[in-house]
């Protein structure tokens, strides 16, 4: 919820009960300019989706490194 | 003080073939430098194969606190010395069992493993990825270009893999700029910056705990989960911090720790020191990037001046992760004098030690006036409207992205759609990397555009001895026995093992120096003999007139 908290209101998960709690609340700005701006961050997912690799789960299953330094 | 400094940049891509996630990441990493090489080599008409790497001068079991690692007692890892485990031939066929093609398409004596580019870099296959190591540069903002030249050859690479994969029948491989798979493996983004020798190591480390800590409040690249696997869902700053486990060490490739005290200087070794840094992120972020080498260097500057602050943590392993793993920055972590201080803090109060350091000096050159000033306002922004910096940090870069589609989805941190976004990020390929879609849609601000580095890959800086190795190279392709960092090996006709040129000052060799010598030598003997007679304690050869 410190994520959400900072930045905006996302859907509400209960993993995130784990993460530390912040002591204030975000400052009001940075909620006010991310809604001024959610006609182009729309756009912006628009144009994500039309390039992000089909099949999210298999790709992510795929992605498989061996170590490195 | 002042944020110049001879440094350079490392990075190893993760690699990827698409289609067939189970091929050999050696394989693929030698498919990918054997064909940018063979690229270079076409670019500049060379007939023979490439320049061999010249191991000599590699020291990965050198402490800089002071002793020597016995190799029975390394990781097998570790040494980094020696030509790769697996020998061209073996990695060839190996390839063969997974592609009946390879024997036709590949000349088995133009396997390229190691290679040294016109740029200066050195771009070859370290364990089991593509790593390009950029040429050595005595500014940040160099060391960013350099840096992202390097994600130019790797694009370069991409393009011709894929372009000659129908007649090979090889796979097609993809790249990516990032450092895990979320599968518990990590590979590495490093950075080093030359210190005098006199510097103490441990004073470098006791500043270095704190600030290394604390620095991916800015330069860390985001990550999707928590913990090696990405166990646990959630969003955090850095992708490395949870693969650290100790705070001082040697190894790079186990139990990583924060301050890494391999001596290897490739430099003359009474006066410098190469500090070799581990604990940072790959960066396409160009502002994450002069910031990461900026407050750095001036960290370095701190410490060699005996002003940076004293702010020791209790335990800086467990902060490194309590700060990497809280986006919303007001984490607080305990100091050993009792004080319980954020990442932005601990950040601050280096900032304010070096301002007063510059002020005492007599004020900043330009280029450092610049890092200051953004580290600043950057800490300022993470303070009251961390989102206003997704236009130019990547962790916030890529949680408004993220945000957004778990607003618009309604998706959980372990949707793997969202780690999908997070891998993307870092696709090397402009048509599919998500930081690249925000370059170009103007949405993230850039210090370089396309064609500057397009020119550095290259192209060597020309204020160090990256400029004679890059020049040698791509002026004489076919004379360039071996090189490395600190020598290149010449042939000669007539003169059996031809020359070898030392270079132990990074500052030495460069366009000044050596410009004019090198544009009038008709070819590389001349240019041996020339040199010979301008620097003669540079040049080794037994029977040169």
């Amino acid at each position: 919820m410190a994520q959400e908290r900072i930045f905006g209101t996302g859907a509400q998960r209960r993993e995130e009960t784990e993460l530390p709690e912040p002591g204030a609340p975000a400052p009001s700005a940075a909620q006010a300019q991310a809604r001024t701006s959610t006609g182009s961050a729309d756009d912006l997912l628009a144009e994500i989706d039309g390039v992000l690799e089909s099949n999210a789960e298999e790709f992510v299953k795929g992605f498989v490194q061996k170590g490195g330094q | 003080m002042t944020v110049r400094r001879v440094m350079g940049a490392e990075t190893e891509y993760g690699v990827l073939a698409t289609g067939n996630p189970h091929a050999n990441a050696t394989v693929l990493s030698t498919q990918v430098v054997t064909t940018y090489a063979a690229l270079v080599r076409r670019r500049l008409g060379a007939s023979r194969s490439a320049a061999d790497w010249d191991y000599h001068g590699e020291t990965p079991l050198e402490d800089a606190r002071g002793f020597t690692v016995p190799r029975e007692q390394a990781d097998p890892t570790q040494l980094t010395d020696v030509a790769p485990v697996l020998t061209a031939e073996e990695v060839a066929a190996e390839a063969l069992r997974e592609s009946g093609l390879w024997a036709e398409s590949m000349d088995w004596a133009q396997v390229v493993m190691n290679t040294v580019l016109p740029n200066g870099a050195r771009l070859y296959v370290d364990h089991s990825h593509p790593e390009y190591s950029s040429p050595e540069v005595t500014t940040p903002r160099d060391a960013v270009l350099w840096d992202a030249a390097g994600d130019r050859v790797a694009l370069d690479a991409v393009r011709a893999v894929a372009a000659s994969a129908a007649s090979t029948g090889l796979d097609v491989v993809n790249l990516y700029k990032n450092n895990t798979d979320n599968k518990s493996v990590s590979y590495g983004a490093h950075e080093n910056y030359l210190v005098p020798r006199t510097v103490p190591f441990d004073r470098l480390a006791t500043a270095l705990l704190p600030f290394f800590a604390s620095r991916q409040v800015m330069c860390g690249a985001g990550r999707v989960g928590l913990g090696p696997r990405g166990q646990r869902p959630g969003f955090q700053l850095s992708q490395r911090a949870d693969f650290f486990e100790r705070e001082i060490g040697l190894e790079t490739t186990v139990h990583r720790p924060i301050v890494n005290t391999r001596d290897e200087p490739h430099a003359e070794r009474g006066r410098h020191r190469r500090l070799h840094v581990i604990i940072g992120d790959a960066n396409l972020s160009h502002t994450a990037g002069l910031l990461k080498f900026g407050t750095t260097s001036l960290v370095l500057g701190l410490v060699e001046a005996g002003a940076a602050p004293d702010l020791g943590l209790a335990d800086p392993v467990a902060a490194l992760q309590a700060i990497s793993h809280d986006p919303s920055l007001r984490t607080t972590v305990p100091l050993r004098d009792g004080r319980e201080l954020t990442g932005i803090q601990l950040q601050r109060l280096y900032l304010e030690a070096a301002r007063a350091h510059e002020e005492a000096g007599g004020g900043p050159d330009p280029q450092t006036r610049e890092v200051l000033e953004l580290w600043g306002e950057v800490l300022d922004a993470l303070e009251t409207d961390p989102l206003s910096l997704a236009d130019r940090l990547d962790w916030v870069a890529k949680y408004a992205l993220l945000r957004g589609y778990r607003e618009r989805d309604g998706l959980a941190w372990d949707d793997p759609r969202l780690t999908l976004v997070d891998l993307q990020y870092a696709d090397v390929r402009p048509e599919k990397g998500l930081y690249h879609r925000l370059v170009a849609g103007g949405r993230m601000r850039t210090l370089f555009d396309a064609e500057e580095i397009e020119r550095a890959a290259g192209t060597p800086p020309a204020d160090t001895r990256a400029w004679f190795r890059g020049h040698l190279v791509s002026r004489f392709p076919d004379d360039v026995l071996t090189a490395n960092w600190d020598s290149v090996s010449v042939a000669l006709p007539g003169v059996r093992r031809g020359a070898r040129i030392a270079m132990p000052e990074p500052l030495d060799l460069t366009r000044d120096d050596v410009g004019p010598l090198v544009g009038s030598a008709p070819d590389a003997e001349h240019l041996v003999r020339a040199l010979a007679g301008a620097r003669p304690a540079l040049v080794h050869t037994g029977s040169l007139g």
